[in-house]
């Protein structure tokens, strides 16, 4: 199954519901365009709430690192909502677990973000 | 039991060399932890066969041949590239590479599978993924 994206906004914050496949030619240029389109429409505060992504290989996991790292580029921040354990446990091997704001709560996760 | 296939550089064959890899997976009775962990590590060998090893080049192919002894799962993915220089692998982990949106697929081969070899073919590498079967595991 490829990846779909859902984009909706909470207090300023846009949420991208992520469900499917992150791998190498299916979701990874999806979260790519998604993240750029969040930037191009003057938004920089994105949380991706990944509770549908059943399955994440290296090529999703290195385009979640570039995602945060381009809009921490640009000045705005990006973090991780309901990791499954399957993407959890990958976070945690790659030691990427620590450099993502990660959380599991959705009311947590938008009162967290610098207003 | 062997079996082998001779694919297109393409990402088909890298998803129904995943695919192969879980069926065998399954049927040498690694439980269910194991069993998607296997796939995965064989996905990014063909990952790599496929896109840093044959880059996509429709002359070349990837063979990948999976077999099932008493011991182990013995899986080799093996590509028409320029070859790979397993010394030269950047280690993920390292503090000026983890920002680094590629370069963690070997490291999770290596994570998940219990023997990663790699054999330069002049041109190509092959790349034998093993995982140890446990006494209490049926099947062969």
């Amino acid at each position: 199954m490829s990846m779909k994206v859902k984009t909706r906004q909470v207090d300023g914050i846009t949420i991208l519901d992520l469900s499917g496949r992150i791998t190498l030619g299916e979701g990874s240029v999806t979260i790519r365009d998604a993240v750029r389109d969040v930037l191009a429409k003057g938004s920089n505060k994105i949380l991706l709430n990944l509770a549908d992504i059943n399955y994440i290989d290296s090529s999703g996991i290195g385009e979640l690192v570039s995602a945060f790292t381009t809009v921490k580029n640009s000045g705005g921040e990006l973090k991780l909502l309901n990791l499954t354990k399957k993407v959890h446990d990958l976070l945690q091997i790659t030691k990427l677990y620590t450099v993502f704001d990660v959380k599991d709560d959705e009311a947590t996760a938008i009162s967290s973000f610098t207003k | 039991m062997r079996v082998s296939y001779t694919l297109d550089s393409s990402l088909d064959s890298v998803n129904k060399i995943e695919q192969v890899a879980e069926q065998c997976a399954q049927r040498a009775g690694f439980d269910e932890d194991t069993v998607p962990h296997i796939a995965m590590a064989v996905r990014e060998a063909a990952v790599n066969a496929v896109l840093h090893g044959n880059a996509y080049d429709t002359a070349k192919h990837v063979t990948a041949s999976f077999e099932t002894t008493t011991d182990s799962l013995i899986i080799r993915i093996a590509d028409q590239g320029p070859g790979l220089d397993e010394d030269k692998i950047p280690d993920p982990l390292a503090p000026e590479n983890i920002l680094r949106g590629s370069g963690r697929g070997i490291f999770l081969i290596r994570a998940f599978m219990d023997e990663v070899n790699f054999r330069q073919l002049h041109p190509g590498t092959e790349m034998t993924l093993i995982k140890h079967r446990t006494p209490a595991q049926p099947g062969t």
